[in-house]
């Protein structure tokens, strides 16, 4: 088991890559800017997979070391994405049994959860710091993640069977 | 999970309150670099695959434009440096110090902010080409914001029409000093604290003042748009259309204001 535990690091620290990217990539000019809301957490959305899928592996530290990166790539305050993956992280940790035994529907509500509170605790830090006045928009990432999830489950899933990850 | 917890809000507290992460910052920056670059590179791919498949005809009109452009903007330089001999006179019977040309870096946007409600992007040129914290940005058509963070190869933005954005700008019908501020929205912005019997009507030039030091003096900042007075407000409500081409513009000047050179110069030969 110790052995088998190191394999296929590079698949995740790609899946995290790729999300990094999708989190920052610029829309085209022509389109508006507020297309923008629509965004979904993507970096979230395959930590909280890899949670339920290897918690042993990624976890807290993972969670965090990614969110000092997103802080310092969207030139936040260091700790903020920090803080708001690590509770994901503890969340989903801490249901993992239960996730993994839910239908993906039922999975994409919890997701649904998880990631509109990380989105209010990032609201909430800039609104302290002066950044930010609340609107409903705040939410919509969440509910776009939530759509989303299942086809980024079947995604990941498929890639960690193929490249054998565990 | 705790510890990390308290970790990241003693980070947090810290990052607000002083710079001493600025430099563990631009580190970290240059590692994430990539990203950046991988990030913009939609981008610049549909560029250039537009630049490719430009029609024949296309480029040759583009081609008779650009030089009819330049043929004019040839005769006003010639006009140009009449009037800088004729200022610099002038300034000369008054005493004033003469005012030298802005010297100026021309970058490329490789990135926006992907929150739409903050309007920060970032440049790829950074401290390696000495661009500093506060440094002006310019477009062909006029300001467009100031350096707010300076990491090694590249360099964060914060574009005028941010809400938390001031500039002191000026009428230069009248000569009267306003702020205008960001609304959030790329188009428009607000001019604060405007009273009823002020000076000022639609389609007045506003250009920046250089009051507060930021901001050299008059590069144009934006056109009065909407007045509106309420009554029993103390001030007018007032917008106005930005000059430069905040949500469209690739390539931008960050400016190097004379004073500043001035002073580095001193600093580096005392």
């Amino acid at each position: 088991m110790v052995e088998g535990s190191g394999r296929g690091g590079w698949v995740i620290f790609v899946t995290f890559a790729i999300a990094m990217l999708l989190a920052v990539v610029s829309l085209p000019d022509s389109l508006p800017r507020e297309l923008g809301h629509l965004r979904p957490q993507w970096i979230e959305l395959v930590l909280i997979y890899w949670v339920i899928a290897l918690p042993h592996r990624v976890g807290i530290v993972v969670a965090w070391t990614i969110g000092i990166l997103m802080d310092v790539l969207l030139g936040s305050l260091l700790g903020q994405h920090g803080l708001a993956f690590i509770i994901v992280t503890y969340i989903s940790s801490s249901l993992y049994q239960r996730l993994r035994m839910f239908a993906v529907w039922q999975q994409s509500l919890i997701v649904f959860a998880i990631i509109g509170l990380s989105l209010l605790i990032n609201f909430w830090i800039e609104n302290i710091v002066g950044l930010a006045e609340w609107s409903l928009w705040y939410l919509l990432p969440a509910i776009v993640s939530a759509l989303l999830w299942p086809w980024i489950f079947l995604c990941l899933r498929f890639s960690r069977r193929f490249f054998h990850v565990a | 999970m705790l510890v990390f917890s308290i970790l990241s809000l003693a980070l947090m507290a810290i990052d607000q309150l002083s710079d001493i992460f600025d430099s563990a910052r631009s580190g970290l920056a240059v590692l994430v670099y990539p990203i950046v670059m991988v990030a913009d590179y939609p981008n610049k791919a549909s560029e250039a695959l537009g630049d490719v498949f430009d029609s024949r005809s296309v480029l040759q009109e583009d081609n008779l434009r650009l030089e009819s452009e330049l043929l004019i903007l040839k005769v006003k330089t010639q006009k140009m440096s009449q009037l800088a001999a004729e200022n610099a006179r002038l300034r000369a019977l008054l005493h004033a110090s003469a005012k030298l040309q802005d010297k100026v870096l021309v970058a490329e946007m490789v990135g926006v902010d992907p929150d739409p409600r903050r309007h920060e992007v970032i440049l790829d040129k950074g401290a390696d080409q000495k661009v500093f914290v506060g440094q002006p940005v310019l477009d062909a058509q006029g300001l467009i914001g100031q350096v707010i963070e300076v990491n090694p190869l590249t360099s964060r933005v914060l574009l005028l029409s941010d809400q938390s954005h001031f500039v002191p700008v000026q009428v230069v019908r009248s000569n009267l000093r306003l702020i205008a501020r960001g609304t959030g929205t790329s188009r428009q912005l607000e001019v604060n604290h405007v009273q009823e019997t002020a000076d000022i009507r639609e389609g007045d030039l506003l250009v920046s003042s250089g009051m507060g030091g930021r901001f050299p003096v008059g590069y144009p900042v934006g056109t009065i748009k909407n007045i509106e007075f309420k009554p029993g407000k103390s001030f007018a409500v007032v917008t106005a259309l930005p000059s430069g081409l905040l949500d469209r513009s690739r390539h931008v000047l960050l400016v190097f204001v004379e004073d500043n050179i001035l002073i580095r110069g001193e600093a580096s030969g005392g």
